[in-house]
């Protein structure tokens, strides 16, 4: 166990730092109040500034436009990050989820054609998994596609898309063999969003805001090359991008919740609570600090996690530790957040009255949802029992 | 940077698990609670032969000269163990704190017959306003001699040498001095003992610097969670066998998803812990300038988790785990021991409010 930097890593980190200092844009976070389209143009153009310094997809391959750095490397990326308190990246699936897929089950076409333009954000992706019927049991989905000679006829609902309204394309999760066994029959399709026959619907989360949306495929023809992995084993391609998302797509996160807790515990010195400063309340400092600690503790878990995936090269079901802490901690956090500023935790960004222009009521509102999206924390649990304790699968 | 153990500290964690495993097995462990002291020589020889006595001190006082990381992964196998006796109270607590304020002079006269096996030694600190902050110690040296009582001194009936916390410095005495009266505090935990220690005047030694104190209870304090980790670890290990084999309903009770989220949830603050205090051990050997924080995060997590661990791990197990005969009850005693020694949660979350709201500044991440 050695935390220190090597040498490789130290000169990795000393040219991310210089880079960041000199480009992270200067008060970016009033983009905050723009609408969805105009937030999503402003990351799109800093994920672009990032690829093109060569700093998107740090630990991808060099010959897909990656920087062939190490996972630690990776690790100490997102670290950076957070230090310069620099915005995320617009094409978070595919980075996280998409890409690391394609590289591990895509041939060299795909990879070649798809790889760099996740990076630099020129398509961003989505993913389509859940239906309206598949949600935790998501290998009962049902959209299907029909082999037409050189085509797949893709036809089906998904749901929860979350950047179906942006995206240009889809990992879409399709049963192409309706007589095998459920988790048998399914294929990955790579399909192109403006494919007539794609048909986007907002859906309002209970945010306001629609990030996420419907999407319903009809007779929508995807070449056969367009195919990930093997025909009818696509639950394996599914379940490895699923795995990303439990277990490394945490990461990024840190940079968001280290940003809250400083700015939550700046804001504790100015809200009075029994005659004095909230930060000087030992109430509000025991809150405060267990938001504190662990948010620590998932960077240590992350940090852990990343070190077994630089030994075995795949996350492992073990990651489903990270989707609950990271998901739970940020509920208990914005609870905190919302006892700390007390009624104005409630104002939105058009009261004038409001902190920070109502991301704290926002945050709150929107913390509901990690529970649920990305897996259950009920899945997440089956997981963990069944997977890596070696209990009876209880469903 | 890399987070996992490299193969000699594997090695020696897998050597430690096996020791404890044969020379400590849950039948010893039963046999030792019911003694007055918890302390069997014979045991003691073996673990000095281990090197594990000295397993953090220098060579040149006759200690083996490892780490932190590796003393927080003996402590966390003999916590697995439930290993009775002064091991902590020695090594990872008076020795810590030793090594951190003696001179070289004092840490040969003191360590070298603890790495040798010939002495034992504990930490007074506690008084009766039962405060883990040092400053808030009233006990006072006059004179070169010391009077007045400590209260929950683990092990102080088998130690040759305490080292005592005092309003003026860190002291040393010597246990068998005529001045020194000593009696139980009978406690839930009953693998590692604990006493009140009145003193009538006793001659002291002066530690060297008293400034190093805090490191040297940070040491303690890592080292206690590493043994916290190995009682939660073992729980869990116990709970989800248990688990797999006991029937209900015509089927494996952790088939149940009541049952099995919660061992998913055992298995989730156990990791956290363990991913803590590993950090926490690396920065005290790195001296990091956010080690101390590393410390409270890590008491701070494990000292709830290792008692709701205790609680789903008993829940689990039914009217079995409320036996005095299951062997659960043993570790849930330790826990709560553990849990309040050296500082609870909330003592270490106010640290952490110090540390970091009060500097001003979050510490810095990582390196």
């Amino acid at each position: 166990m050695d935390l220190s930097l090597t040498a490789e890593e130290l000169r990795f980190r000393d040219e991310l730092r210089a880079w960041l200092e000199a480009n992270v844009p200067e008060d970016w976070e009033q983009v905050r109040e723009e609408a969805l389209q105009d937030r999503f143009a402003f990351l799109r153009s800093w994920q672009r500034k990032l690829y093109d310094a060569g700093w998107a997809g740090a630990s991808w391959p060099k010959e897909y436009g990656g920087r062939g750095a190490s996972p630690m490397q990776q690790v100490i990326f997102w670290q950076e990050m957070a230090r310069a308190a620099a915005p995320p990246m617009a094409n978070a699936l595919g980075l996280g989820l998409i890409g690391p897929t394609i590289i591990a089950f895509g041939t060299e076409a795909q990879k070649m054609r798809y790889l760099p333009k996740i990076l630099s954000a020129e398509e961003i992706w989505c993913q389509g998994f859940s239906e309206p019927n598949a949600g935790s049991d998501l290998a009962s989905l049902q959209a299907e596609a029909r082999l037409d000679a050189d085509h797949y006829i893709v036809n089906g609902q998904k749901v929860w898309t979350s950047y179906g309204w942006v995206a240009d394309w889809c990992e879409l999760v399709v049963r192409t063999d309706p007589n095998m066994p459920k988790h048998k029959g399914l294929t990955v399709l790579l399909v192109d969003m403006k494919t007539p026959g794609v048909v986007i619907r907002p859906l309002r989360q209970m945010t306001g805001e629609a990030e996420f949306n419907e999407v319903f495929f009809r007779d929508v023809r995807v070449p056969v090359e367009n195919v990930v992995g093997k025909v009818n084993q696509g639950w394996d391609v599914a379940i490895g991008t699923l795995m990303h998302e439990r277990g490394t797509f945490g990461a990024g996160l840190q940079i968001l919740y280290k940003r809250n807790m400083d700015r939550l515990i700046e804001l504790s010195r100015g809200i009075q609570r029994n005659a004095r400063p909230a930060s000087q309340d030992p109430i509000a400092r025991q809150r405060l600090a267990q938001c504190y600690a662990e948010i620590e503790i998932m960077r240590l878990n992350q940090m852990r996690a990343f070190s077994r995936l630089s030994a075995t090269g795949v996350p492992g079901p073990e990651g489903s530790i990270q989707k609950i802490f990271w998901s739970e901690l940020n509920q208990r956090f914005q609870q905190v957040a919302q006892e700390l500023l007390g009624p104005y935790g409630q104002l939105v960004g058009r009261d004038g009255h409001a902190i920070d222009k109502g991301v704290w009521s926002y945050g709150y509102l929107r913390a509901r949802g990690n529970t649920i999206e990305a897996g259950t924390s009920e899945i997440q649990r089956n997981i963990i029992g069944h997977f890596v304790l070696g209990l009876p699968r209880s469903y | 940077m890399q987070f996992g153990l490299s193969e000699s500290q594997e090695i020696l964690k897998d050597s430690a698990r096996k020791f404890f495993a044969g020379e400590c097995p849950v039948s010893e462990v039963r046999r030792l609670m019911e003694t007055e002291t918890a302390y069997d020589p014979d045991l003691w020889r073996k673990l000095a032969e281990q090197g594990y006595t000295g397993i953090i001190f220098p060579e040149e006082y006759g200690g083996v000269g490892l780490g932190k990381v590796e003393l927080i992964l003996m402590m966390e196998e003999a916590g697995r163990a439930l290993l009775p006796g002064p091991l902590f109270s020695t090594v990872a607590l008076a020795g810590a704190v030793l090594d951190a304020v003696g001179t070289a002079e004092q840490k040969r006269k003191y360590l070298t017959p603890i790495c040798r096996g010939e002495a034992r030694s504990t930490l007074a600190m506690l008084e009766a306003a039962a405060s883990w902050d040092p400053k808030d110690a009233q006990i006072e040296v006059l004179n070169g001699k010391l009077t007045g009582e400590k209260l929950f001194v683990p092990d102080a009936l088998v130690a040759d040498a305490i080292v005592v916390v005092a309003r003026n410095g860190v002291f040393v005495v010597d246990a068998k001095d005529s001045g020194i009266k000593t009696a139980a505090m009978p406690a839930m935990d009953l693998t590692r003992k604990l006493y009140s220690v009145r003193f009538d005047s006793v001659p002291v030694e002066k530690l060297g610097n008293a400034d190093g104190l805090a490191k040297g209870l940070d040491v303690a304090t890592a080292a206690l969670v590493g043994e916290m980790v190995g009682g939660m670890q073992r729980t869990l290990d116990t709970t989800v066998e248990y688990a797999k084999t006991r029937k209900q309903f015509g089927k494996p009770i952790g088939a149940f998803q009541a049952v099995q989220h919660q061992c998913a949830d055992m298995y989730l603050e156990t990791e956290s812990s363990r991913s803590a205090v590993y950090y926490a051990a690396w920065a005290l050997q790195e001296n990091a300038p956010d080690a101390a924080v590393a410390v409270s995060i890590a008491k701070m997590y494990a000292s709830d988790a290792c008692r709701t661990v205790g609680n789903r791990g008993i829940q689990i197990h039914g009217g079995m785990g409320f036996t005095w005969e299951n062997d659960l009850h043993l570790y849930y005693r330790r826990a709560k021991a553990s849990e309040t020694a050296l500082g609870d949660a909330t003592f270490h979350r106010e640290r952490i409010a110090r540390l970091v709201i009060d500097a001003g500044a979050a510490v810095a991440q990582g390196a």
